[in-house]
């Protein structure tokens, strides 16, 4: 054999072996979870009461949905509001825009420690809010807030300028071009963007332990401490007591996160053909 | 009329606009307001240099904390670093489109896993392996940097793979007319063209392992003390506040928070490094 061709032929190996490896590592994480935890679902890890005979998922995954609610109810119109600000209103290079731009990208950059530790002292301490539904809420609004901004920023972008002049050419104010126009065709994108921000809140852990506690029940109002379905695996596998009912909770979370993902990366991807094809 | 309801608008766009700014804002002054105070009580330099955290007996140093992350970052970096590129250059250069659009949703799936379902597979698996084969209890660096290693590949490959496809293709062409193997045109040419954008991912996951909470601490073991070794249990920056944040008081939830700050200020340098390099990729 040549040197080239040995070179050649090492370097092909390497590139082999190197993504096997990775997806190696995601098939083992993936199926490891499934099968160990797809058995111990049973009836009564979804019985409305959580004790500790049995520690039903049934309160987190009551909690996750109410979390999700409030936190998109929160963090969806002002991500796209500002979208539309940055796209529709605001002049291009700004001042004002850059600013939000980079605070932007310095919001995604943030741990979800650091976000849990400002919502401690914030909304939970210094608001008097107390550990509970909505200071979590708040807490995770802003930690998506730049996901949403983002999706709905390119979904406005890729909406053809003829629209919007066409719409103008008619008479219509600018307002009612972004709501009427520009809006329903940027749609599909713009719940891409709430999706994958409901991906991130349902995976959420270290922003929650502290702002919306960890008291597995449903709440009364939101301003009762709940957990998550994140937070509830989190107490488990850290209690050790209950393994089966934690791969069954794991396997649920992985399951609803990966789902939520899938159809955010399809809404994405409508878009993306729309735009090119 | 019209003008009216079309200035509201405007002004509440703004205010959305906004948002992220007096966000940032809050967050900074929260974390400074009620983190430099309990750092200049304990004395700057011991603070960062301290290398004992004894709460107990008001001694907060977090230099085991501050090596603890950093450690466990580079072990993540020597695994998910090469793993990453490989698998980047296979999915620009070397795979099918077929196959590359198998491959892509595998990876975004990868990336969309909880944090605490990465921790509980390490507790579950990694810990239980590394007992078995090294003795001890399991639970340490080296099972904190296996974890973060598989959890920085996602970032690390979307990154690598979009600043490959992006080199021009003359460069891959004129390498291949000198007489170059197709492999060698990848790895001597278009790889070297696409520097930037790889370092910016890999910038961009030792952000993400120097941040994460919840999945190193459910395998590190996070004990106080200096890092001792591989096989060892180690505390980083994230756990210390995850761990003692639920009953401190005074002084220790001061010193808590202004291991926050600390993590914070790595984390902003980051993040600055990373715009950096994206900026001079786009050029």
């Amino acid at each position: 054999m040549t040197n080239r061709k040995r070179s050649a032929l090492i370097a092909r190996v390497l590139v082999y072996t190197g993504t096997l490896l990775t997806l190696a590592l995601l098939l083992l994480m993936v199926g490891y979870i499934l099968v160990k935890g797809i058995p111990g679902l049973s009836p009564e890890l979804f019985a409305w009461e959580y004790n500790s005979e049995n520690v039903s998922l049934m309160p987190a995954l009551v909690n996750t949905l109410l979390m999700t609610v409030l936190s998109l109810l929160i963090a969806a119109p002002l991500g796209i509001f500002a979208a539309v600000y940055l796209t529709e209103y605001a002049k291009r290079g700004s001042r004002l825009v850059g600013i939000v731009r980079i605070t932007a990208e310095t919001l995604s950059g943030i741990p979800s420690i650091i976000y849990g530790l400002f919502g401690l002292l914030f909304f939970v301490t210094s608001l008097g809010l107390g550990m509970s539904l909505v200071s979590g809420a708040l807490t995770l609004s802003i930690m998506i807030l730049p996901v949403i901004m983002r999706a709905t920023e390119e979904a406005l972008l890729a909406v053809p300028g003829e629209y919007r002049e066409g719409s103008f050419g008619l008479g219509a104010g600018r307002l009612r071009t972004v709501f009427k126009v520009v809006m329903p065709s940027a749609t599909p994108g713009i719940l891409a963007g709430i999706i994958l921000g409901t991906g991130r809140i349902v995976g959420e852990t270290a922003a929650l332990i502290y702002t919306a506690g960890t008291v597995a029940q449903v709440p009364q109002s939101i301003f009762d401490s709940a957990r998550t379905l994140s937070v509830h695996l989190y107490a488990l596998a850290s209690e050790g007591l209950y393994n089966n009912q934690a791969y069954a909770t794991a396997a649920v979370l992985l399951v609803t996160v990966v789902g939520i993902n899938a159809l955010s990366a399809y809404l994405a991807k409508r878009v993306a053909r729309r735009q090119y094809g | 009329m019209k003008k009216w309801k079309e200035n509201i608008a405007k002004i509440v766009f703004i205010i959305a606009a906004f948002v992220s700014v007096i966000a940032v804002a809050l967050i900074c002054i929260f974390l400074f307001a009620n983190g430099i105070p309990g750092m200049t009580k304990i004395g700057i330099l011991k603070f960062l240099m301290g290398t004992q955290w004894k709460p107990g007996s008001g001694v907060y140093g977090i230099l085991p904390m501050i090596l603890g992350s950093i450690y466990v970052t580079a072990g993540a970096l020597i695994i998910g670093v090469p793993a990453g590129i490989l698998t980047a250059v296979y999915m620009s250069r070397f795979a099918s489109g077929r196959i590359v659009k198998l491959i892509k949703p595998a990876v975004s799936l990868l990336a969309g896993i909880p944090s605490v379902v990465y921790g509980f597979f390490g507790l579950m698996v990694v810990v239980p392996l590394i007992r078995a084969v090294f003795g001890g209890s399991g639970s340490s660096m080296l099972a904190a940097s296996i974890i973060l290693g598989v959890m920085i590949l996602p970032t690390i490959i979307s990154i690598s793979e979009s600043a490959l496809n992006a080199v021009p293709k003359s460069y891959y062409e004129g390498a291949l007319a000198l007489g170059a193997t197709h492999e060698r045109a990848v790895f001597k040419i278009v790889l070297p063209a696409a520097k930037s954008g790889v370092t910016a991912g890999v910038i961009l996951g030792v952000g993400r392992a120097m941040g994460e909470a919840m999945a190193v601490m459910m395998v590190a073991g996070n004990q106080a003390r200096m890092p001792a070794g591989l096989l060892k249990g180690v505390r980083t920056l994230t756990s210390n506040i995850v761990m003692e944040m639920g009953y401190a008081a005074e002084l220790h939830r001061e010193a808590l928070i202004a291991t926050a700050v600390v993590l914070f200020v790595f984390i902003l340098v980051i993040n600055l490094l990373f715009s950096i390099l994206k900026r001079r990729t786009k050029v």
